[in-house]
């Protein structure tokens, strides 16, 4: 039968739809995993390069993290994490290793976005805020947030596309996910399974990118909106 | 859980298998984004002088982007195996949204009296373009290129599972052995290749454009 049949009949046997090796498993599995891993790395990460870039230190290191994030690769991160932190014998024993990982791989992206972000408010309108009496609370609160904000929620989607990336490479570290039918289709060599497990991770993907965006244009103030019109195109930053 | 990180015996011992290894993943990255650059330049070059075509552009390249690079390579595979074209295949495409993107950043960046200096100074557009613009893009466009080389040799380790990689095979080993050492190998390999690239990639574009120095540290 032809590859595009194959994928057809693989997506409409019943088998592939129960239990816990059934879609509706794997894909709770992940979405779960990539929420918890998310909210963990947000919670962590945006407090502090909040902080550091409203007081306006720390900036090499801030902006650094990002370049380093970079260099560490995924796959050896998530290997090397379940080498240090799992329980061999366990039910589920690369979940705690896994989520540990995605952490720690979405946090230093997360902090430079959130730093750039906050450094990036016009400094004139901080210092009309400033010069109106706000004290800082109320400058970081109702100010420097509000218009940093559409780019922080930009970093946020970045990385949540990138957690449900990574955790797809989680299969490899003995953990769940969509991820296992890609690479237990490696190992049977059984095209069908590894295309509908990339098609399956791609729309998890797609979803992510355009729900947090659709998220993202909700929460931003109205005041903002004309602004965002600029038509430069921002480059990817690196620092020498 | 007695398994030491690094067993030093077996690292003297698969010496040449670490250096051919680190060798393929030098050839992967390079190749990857050599291509990539040769796709990107063009396209960045259409998206900064034909307006209208700046968004599909950045659009296509960042959906490329958003597809995780497991669900990338196992789209390849049936097509065109477990091989190297599928490998390059997918790294040169993470390559392209952050090489175009700095590429139409860069030119963007140069101010329009240059621009016009140059003009009147009887530039025709190509050599204006070869000889000013792109002279005074290059800052912009080589951090592009470090980010897309040190995130490229990231990648290069996922291969490992399509049976490239590079040091990703000696992950993958680690993986599947459930032994620590070439595990720590291949992953300290692939973060000190990438520490490397952007370091010597930084100072080939101080050396190139010495007057990018003031712009460098943006």
């Amino acid at each position: 039968m032809s590859l595009p049949g194959d994928v057809v009949t693989w997506f409409t046997t019943g088998d592939h739809w129960r239990g816990d090796f059934g879609v509706p498993h794997r894909l709770y599995e992940h979405a779960v995993m990539s929420t918890a891993a998310v909210v963990a790395a947000v919670l962590i990460a945006l407090p502090v390069g909040i902080w550091l870039g409203h007081r306006g230190r720390g900036g090499a290191v801030a902006i650094n993290l990002a370049n380093v994030g970079r260099a560490l690769p995924s796959l050896a991160i998530l290997a090397l994490f379940q080498q240090a932190f799992g329980l061999r014998g366990w039910p589920g024993f690369g979940a705690r290793p896994a989520f540990v990982a995605l952490v720690a791989l979405a946090v230093p992206p997360l902090v430079t976005n959130a730093y750039v972000a906050m450094r990036g408010v016009d400094r004139d309108v901080v210092e009309a805020a400033r010069g109106m009496g706000m004290t800082g609370t109320e400058l970081l609160w109702r100010v420097e947030l509000p218009i940093a904000l559409p780019l922080v929620l930009a970093g946020v989607r970045t990385a949540a596309v990138q957690v449900v990336a990574t955790a797809t490479l989680a299969a490899v570290t003995a953990w769940g996910g969509l991820g296992r039918y890609i690479y237990d289709g490696f190992g049977q060599r059984d095209n069908a399974q590894i295309l509908a497990g990339a098609i399956l991770v791609g729309l998890l993907a797609l979803t992510t990118e355009l729900g947090l965006g659709a998220l993202q244009r909700a929460v931003v103030s109205d005041g903002l909106r004309p602004q965002q019109r600029r038509r430069s195109t921002e480059p990817v930053v690196v620092t020498a | 859980m007695s398994d030491p990180w690094v067993r030093w015996d077996w690292v003297s011992d698969h010496g040449s298998d670490i250096l051919a290894a680190t060798r393929q993943h030098v050839e992967l990255t390079a190749i990857a984004v050599g291509i990539g650059l040769a796709i990107s330049l063009p396209l960045g070059l259409m998206a900064h002088r034909w307006r209208r075509s700046e968004g599909p552009i950045l659009g296509f390249t960042g959906a490329l982007f958003t597809i995780p690079s497991l669900a990338l390579f196992a789209l390849l595979v049936p097509f065109t195996g477990l091989s190297r074209t599928t490998a390059e295949i997918g790294l040169v495409t993470f390559t392209l949204l952050i090489l175009v993107r700095n590429i139409v950043a860069g030119l963007d960046g140069v101010p329009d009296e240059v621009r016009e200096a140059a003009h009147g100074m009887g530039f025709r557009p190509l050599g204006q373009l070869v000889r000013v613009e792109l002279p005074l893009a290059l800052p912009v466009i080589v951090a592009g290129i470090r980010i897309a080389t040190v995130t490229t040799i990231g990648l290069v380790t996922v291969t490992g599972l399509i049976g490239q990689g590079g040091l990703g095979s000696l992950i993958i080993e680690g993986i599947n052995r459930d032994f620590r050492t070439p595990l720590v190998v291949g992953s300290a390999g692939s973060i000190l290749l990438a520490v490397l690239a952007d370091v010597g990639l930084a100072a080939t574009a101080r050396l190139l454009a010495p007057w990018s120095r003031r712009e460098a540290g943006q």
